[in-house]
């Protein structure tokens, strides 16, 4: 397994927002969090990546990573694209690709990275010189997911990808985040709202209730789940 | 018309130093979103380490270099030592903090060299520019040095890793830590690159207003001023700010009757506080919406 997780508690201040969850995704997989507003998915993908404090175990590649500090579990080649989609706005789009290669030395392959991110994204180059502040939303998503890959990371994680965006671009970056999935097996932790479009993209899917995960099984699995429908599918 | 021309070049060099002190000012509001009022106690205290060296017999230049040095570490050090602990500390703590390194600075400055007014050498020399009495070669030098170091910090800001990270850092530091950058320490890079524009400009307007303890105090006043001028988030409009204040201090000064000489620190600032209620933000600032 890449990332394994037994027992995870994160705190805003005194406040427990997470009760104690164990999951697991493996080399290369996609696991989808589910849940309602407040269920503590965000919370989840902020204890990975060390932003909000945490105990319990979390375990990438065998090494324990809970409690260091966010700027070392990047280095891991873990990559958040945060909620609201953490864009310098100040900055070009090319700037911003480049800021998310902070962590890297290798300058020749960040060049050729950047290439990459831009064949992915075309429309990322038509606007490399202008500021990112002025992109569209479904842009700068697009954006934030560039900037996540130019980390070569190995597991990337998704909050709320779709968020705020129309349809057609939603399942256009969709897409592409699948074809980034088989093409460079990078793993995802993918936080949805739209259950739907989540259990299309991952294999595995866990659904959180105030800081709990009361299920967990293959997508397709959950799917099939009444409560679920209900809940989260709308049929 | 040559009265004129010599009020404004005049005003030019000393808005140069206001211009340094300014760019210092925005280098640490852009790390932390506070004004450090130990700015000027700062490149005071640079100034001695200069000067004295220099009486032990070292070239100026050595000197200088040493002094900006020291200030660049010492710099970072005050910011891991004394400010980092309380970065989350209530604004009115962090204010005491900034009375206290202001005090600590001036009174060690009074106690290992004394309050008697020294001087100290220009490495531009005092003399008139061209045999023009328009403007000496110190003056010339001090806007030289103002737009060499302005040139300096716009090719590191916009053309290395290192100066986006900064940047990055200020922008955003939750999606600058995301990325990997160390936010911590670019603020503390911030501080120390602060106080090495501050020694300069310390070493910069020595050879004018003599060397003390007090004497960054008027001239802090006004860098304030040109970073408020120029927009606190602009380093290139901090560094107009400060040539302006210059400009319009000693205009005022000259012609304006009556109020002139005692009035003109008053006239600057009436016009700088004309210009902030029209533009909040400062000439060039950027006016900072945030989400509530």
């Amino acid at each position: 397994m890449m990332l394994e997780v037994h027992g995870l508690r994160a705190f805003y201040g005194q406040n427990e927002a997470l009760h104690g969850i164990d999951f697991a995704l493996a080399e290369g997989g996609i696991v989808a969090l589910l849940g309602a507003n407040g269920a503590g998915k965000t919370t989840t993908l902020r204890a990975l990546s060390g932003i909000v404090r945490a105990a319990g175990e979390i375990r990438f590649d065998g090494e324990t990573i809970t409690g260091r500090a966010t700027e070392d579990i990047v280095r891991l080649g873990i990559a958040h694209v945060p909620e609201g989609r953490g864009t310098f706005v100040r900055m070009t789009v090319e700037e911003n690709l480049q800021l998310g290669a902070m962590a890297r030395r290798d300058r020749a392959q960040i060049a050729r990275d950047a290439k990459e991110v831009y064949a992915h994204f075309p429309r990322l180059k038509e606007r490399r010189r202008q500021q990112a502040g002025t992109l569209s939303g479904g842009e700068q998503q697009m954006l934030a997911v560039g900037r996540a890959l130019m980390l070569r990371p190995r597991l990337m994680l998704l909050d709320e990808p779709s968020f705020g965006l129309a349809p057609l671009i939603v399942e256009e970056l969709f897409e592409i985040l699948s074809r980034l999935n088989l093409e460079l097996g990078v793993g995802m932790l993918i936080v949805e709202q739209n259950a739907e479009l989540a259990l299309d993209l991952a294999e595995h899917a866990y659904l959180l209730e105030t800081g709990r995960i009361v299920m967990s099984g293959p997508s397709s699995e959950i799917r099939r789940d009444e409560a679920v429908q209900r809940a989260y599918l709308g049929y | 018309m040559e009265l004129l021309l010599q009020q404004i070049l005049a005003g030019l060099a000393n808005g140069a130093i206001y211009a340094l002190m300014a760019l210092a000012v925005v280098m640490i509001y852009q790390a932390i979103d506070h004004l450090n009022f130990a700015q000027g106690e700062m490149a005071m205290f640079a100034t001695f380490i200069a000067w004295q060296l220099i009486q032990w017999g070292q070239p100026y230049w050595v000197a200088f270099a040493a002094s900006v040095v020291v200030s660049f570490l010492g710099g970072i050090a005050i910011e891991r030592i004394l400010f980092k602990p309380i970065h989350n500390a209530p604004i009115l703590a962090q204010l005491i903090a900034f009375i206290a390194l202001f005090s600590i600075l001036n009174s060690s400055a009074g106690e290992i060299w004394n309050f008697t007014i020294k001087t100290f050498p220009s490495p531009f020399g005092m003399e008139p520019l061209f045999g023009e009495r328009l403007i000496s070669t110190h003056e010339a030098g001090m806007i030289g040095v103002t737009l060499v170091i302005l040139g300096l910090l716009y090719l590191f800001f916009r053309g290395s890793r290192l100066g986006l990270a900064m940047r990055a850092a200020a922008e955003n530091p939750d999606s600058a830590r995301l990325v990997g950058i160390r936010v911590g320490w670019m603020i503390a890079l911030g501080w120390g690159m602060s106080a090495a524009i501050g020694a300069v400009a310390g070493m910069m307007i020595a050879p004018v207003v003599f060397l003390e303890p007090n004497m960054m105090l008027g001239v802090l006043l006004y860098g304030f001023a040109g970073a408020v001028l120029g927009g606190l988030t602009s380093p290139g409009g901090a560094v107009a700010g400060g040539f302006a204040v210059g400009v319009i201090e000693n205009l005022a000064g000259t012609f304006i009757p009556y109020f002139g000489r005692e009035l003109k620190l008053s006239i600057a600032l009436a016009v700088i506080v004309a210009v902030l209620l029209v533009r909040p933000a400062g000439i060039f600032g950027r006016i900072v919406v945030s989400r509530v």
